[in-house]
């Protein structure tokens, strides 16, 4: 059971030292490193804690319906939170659907495509773009992209087919539009990294039994490479999806932060996120900062249960590799 | 007797060069932005970062001039804070999890820290704030470093756990085999073994969290002033520039820019840093 | 070494065209010289084994003749080989068609992480065969060719990774039959297998070889010695010795194949 449960199989280590483990430097080292390790744990229940109380005033007098509500009135103080998880999925959603075929190409090409030298070179630039900063990523969409997007895309746009739902309304330039963009890129590179390592980790007997038949490589990726990694991809795309609805600053930047449930791209949208980065300082109420902790208390559960997921199923993934 | 088609054979291998070509095209657009990014950065933000913006206080607002020297001095400042205090504690459990790590208990941290890792860092940020910010009635570069230091945790722990597993198994026995008791052979031999690995990790916590303005909205909030005390707002370089970006002001947004390219430079030092030693080192092992 | 010359045997009666040759073959490992000028006719027909000891070049050659070594990082392949009298190392060559024609089992049983079923349509999916009841034909009749029909008819929609290692090995077999191949190259076929699996697969070369220009590369002498009708003796990546299977077992004209098979080392 031990074993089979390992995410790590790397042999236990060395036995011995149980031999010495009456020291009580020993028991107190490993008492420490226990203690250590327990922090980890109480972490996450401390945020869980924490969130619950902070929204409790909320919670009692909203009930459910805050969960279903579309009121966001600060001045009347009668909140709900339906307008901020609208936002949130659509613009998750549509930033994996851009990303989801440009990060799995570049999975592709990394591992399978490239030239043995290209490889780290491109693999470098792509994990460049998981290190550069939210906020940086919101100060050149909100002075760069968003003005470039309203003159050469959004105004076109709506001009053309103003009259689908899609692309109703005015051109703002901050839009939902511009937060899915600058989601989709920031989102690329876990996806890509983590789909990579998936896609390496296909033994090469399958693509050999492969070529042996007389596929084409496209034809060894698609149906054999793929097919072995999809759960673990699978992982990989969820895990992105985890972090497009949790990314807060440059979101909170470019999408114009409006409290409405649109279906219009071109059109202002809030996050949960956002809402929480843009309001939170200027709450004053009790109820009013109750609320938004109840938000953060929705996105702490909802990327839980995201992050939950794709640990499982990458960590399946690389079991079953250890076993074979 | 299969009869191959002439037609079906030739597209085959069509698409095979349509397809392995597309995804050459994917990693070209993948890469793009980060050098769009960075010559918008160099080119917006190399023209303000002079000496006067980086050793003056901010001016009021709608006022020309000044600098982010509280900014700069306070983002080290708290990432500072953040290392001393997810350090230990980091390296404790990753030393756990690669010395003790086939218990339930060690798999359940193990997950925990890897679900951790993904958690916004919004999240964090309230949760500090419920912690620290409202008993203590005000915000504060304490709440600042902690809620950092939450977030370096987990990353130091799963990093410090790889390292220290691949320390080979024949030092430690050595050690032992010497009479060291194992908390020696720890600190003597398998740590130091391992600290460059740790070492790596840790300034790859660290870029991240230099750049994260996020969960300082609300615990650290900003200061237009010098601040050193633990228990006062504190400025730092993330939230100065969502704060800048923000306002109407064309010098402040000149400033943002500057403020961005020197966050930006920091953290990819970092980063190249880091990956250099790491690459270095797995040649070294093997 | 310099070529081989074989007589042919009286009661075969061998075309006079070989089905492969080599001329020259070199193949080298970044610096390493795993194959050394090998010369070597392969008859259609019947079944050619390569033995040696581990690390002679036996399975670096066997790769030569379907461009398998094309996917190993740092390999590098000099010399000729002929397909039915075309090069095959020519980098005009359709080396998609090539591997259609040249089959090829490994020494692990590969089987794709899909039905039986699914494993065996795989070749002729690929190159474009979509009609059910055709396909169905062709699984069938490979099944059937691999001597596993009986054993997996009930349950084709099965993983295939559900299997025996045995019988992953025979449809693995299968899986290649399906496409039609005019040689087929067997890497150590049977050295994962029991002995009982080992046999089925000898059995089933035999009723191939009918059809089939076989090589099998194998370290397992007594199977060189029954099943193959000529033999090739590499030694660090020089074939030494190539003749009729019974004269290369019996009276080998050099020491070194002698000592092998009498097992002196290796």
């Amino acid at each position: 059971m031990n074993e089979t449960t390992t995410g790590d199989p790397t042999a236990p280590k060395v036995r011995t030292h149980n031999r010495a483990a009456t020291f009580w430097s020993d028991r107190l080292f490993r008492a420490a490193a226990v203690a250590c390790a327990s922090v980890v744990v109480l972490l996450v229940l401390f945020f869980a804690y924490e969130l619950w109380r902070s929204s409790e005033l909320s919670i009692r007098t909203f009930g459910w319906r805050f969960w279903i509500s579309r009121d966001w009135d600060p001045v009347r103080e009668r909140f709900g939170a339906l307008p901020f998880i609208w936002g949130t999925l659509v613009t998750s959603v549509a930033a994996l659907i851009i990303a989801v075929p440009l990060s799995l190409g570049t999975a592709i090409f990394i591992a399978e495509v490239a030239p043995r030298w290209l490889r780290q070179p491109v693999s470098f630039v792509v994990e460049l773009l998981a290190a550069i900063p939210s906020v940086v990523y919101g100060l050149w969409g909100v002075f760069v992209m968003v003005p470039w997007l309203r003159e050469h895309v959004q105004v076109p746009l709506s001009q053309r087919f103003g009259h689908i739902p899609l692309f109703a309304g005015p051109a703002f330039g901050v839009s939902m539009m511009a937060a899915i963009l600058v989601l989709s890129v920031m989102i690329i590179p876990y996806i890509t990294a983590v789909s990579r390592e998936v896609i390496l980790a296909v033994p090469q007997a399958q693509r050999e039994a492969s070529y042996g038949l007389g596929a084409t490589k496209w034809e060894t990726i698609r149906r054999v490479v793929l097919r072995y990694a999809r759960v673990g991809i699978l992982g990989a795309i969820i895990l992105g999806y985890g972090r497009a609805v949790g990314e807060t600053m440059a979101v909170t930047m470019v999408i114009g932060n409006r409290p409405e449930i649109t279906t219009s791209l071109l059109q202002p949208g809030y996050t949960l996120a956002s809402v929480i980065a843009n309001e939170f300082t200027e709450a004053t109420s009790p109820l009013y900062l109750s609320s938004l902790t109840e938000l953060g208390l929705l996105l702490f559960i909802i990327t839980l249960v995201i992050n939950a997921l794709a640990r499982l199923l990458v960590w399946q993934v690389s079991r079953g590799e250890v076993q074979r | 007797m299969i009869r191959l088609s002439r037609t079906h054979e030739w597209w085959r291998r069509v698409l095979n060069v349509l397809a392995l070509t597309l995804t050459g095209v994917c990693a070209l657009l993948v890469m793009a932005p980060v050098f769009i990014i960075l010559i918008y950065l160099v080119t917006n933000g190399i023209r303000s970062v002079n000496l006067e913006f980086l050793t003056s206080l901010p001016k009021p607002p709608g006022e020309p001039g000044g600098g982010l020297a509280n900014a700069i001095v306070g983002s080290f400042y708290m990432v500072g804070l953040a290392l001393v205090l997810s350090l230990p504690i980091g390296v404790g459990a990753g030393v756990y999890l690669a010395e003790f790590g086939q218990s339930r208990y060690a798999h359940l941290i193990r997950f925990v820290a890897d679900v951790l890792n993904g958690m916004p860092s919004i999240v964090i940020g309230v949760s500090v704030w419920a912690l620290l910010v409202v008993p203590m009635r005000t915000f504060s570069a304490l709440a600042g470093g902690v809620a950092l230091a939450f977030i370096m945790i987990p990353m130091i722990t799963r990093t410090t756990e790889e390292m220290v597993r691949a320390v080979p198994n024949a030092l430690r026995e050595a050690s032992l085999g010497l009479g060291a008791t194992y908390a020696r052979t720890m600190w003597s031999v398998v740590l130091p073994a391992a600290r460059g690995g740790i070492v790596t990790g840790v300034m790859l916590a660290l870029a991240r969290v230099f750049g994260e303005a996020a969960p300082l909205l609300f615990t650290a909030l900003g200061n237009r002033f010098w601040n050193l005390y633990l228990d006062r707002p504190m400025a730092s370089l993330p939230t100065q520039i969502y704060e800048y970006a923000k306002s109407p002001y064309e010098d402040w947004h000149r400033q943002a820019w500057a403020a961005a390219l020197l966050l930006i430079v920091v953290v990819l030092i970092l980063n190249i840093v880091a990956r250099v030693s790491t690459r270095e080192r797995f040649r070294a092992l093997r | 070494m310099a070529t081989v010359m074989f007589r042919r045997q009286e009661e075969v009666t061998a075309p006079p065209q070989p089905k492969i040759s080599t001329r020259n073959l070199n193949v080298y490992y970044g610096s390493f010289h795993a194959i050394k000028d090998v010369n070597l006719d392969i008859l259609p027909n019947h079944i050619t084994a390569l033995i040696g000891p581990s690390g002679c070049g036996k399975s670096t050659f066997l790769r030569c003749l379907n461009r398998m070594n094309d996917l190993i990082e740092g390999a590098r392949v000099e010399g000729s080989v002929t397909l039915d009298g075309e090069e095959v190392n020519s980098p005009r060559t359709d080396v998609v068609a090539l591997r259609r024609r040249v089959g090829m089992v490994f020494q692990r049983p590969n089987p794709f992480p899909m039905s039986i079923y699914d494993n065996v349509a795989y070749g002729p999916r690929i190159h474009g065969i979509r009609r059910r009841s055709v396909l169905n034909e062709i699984v069938e009749r490979s099944l059937r060719q691999a001597a596993l029909w009986d054993e997996v008819k009930d349950k084709l929609r099965q993983s295939a990774l559900a299997l025996s290692g045995g019988q992953q090995q025979r449809l693995c077999i299968a899986r290649v039959l399906a496409v039609e191949p005019e040689v087929l190259l067997m890497d150590e076929p049977a050295s994962a297998l029991d002995p009982t699996a080992t046999f089925r697969i000898e059995e089933l070369m035999q009723e191939l070889k009918s059809r089939y220009t076989i090589v099998i590369v194998t370290h397992n002498m007594q199977q060189a010695a029954r099943v193959s009708q000529f033999t090739g003796f590499f030694y660090k990546g020089e074939l030494y010795e190539f003749g009729e299977t019974a004269k290369i077992f019996t009276n080998p004209d050099r020491r070194e194949t002698e000592d092998y098979i009498r097992g002196r080392f290796g």
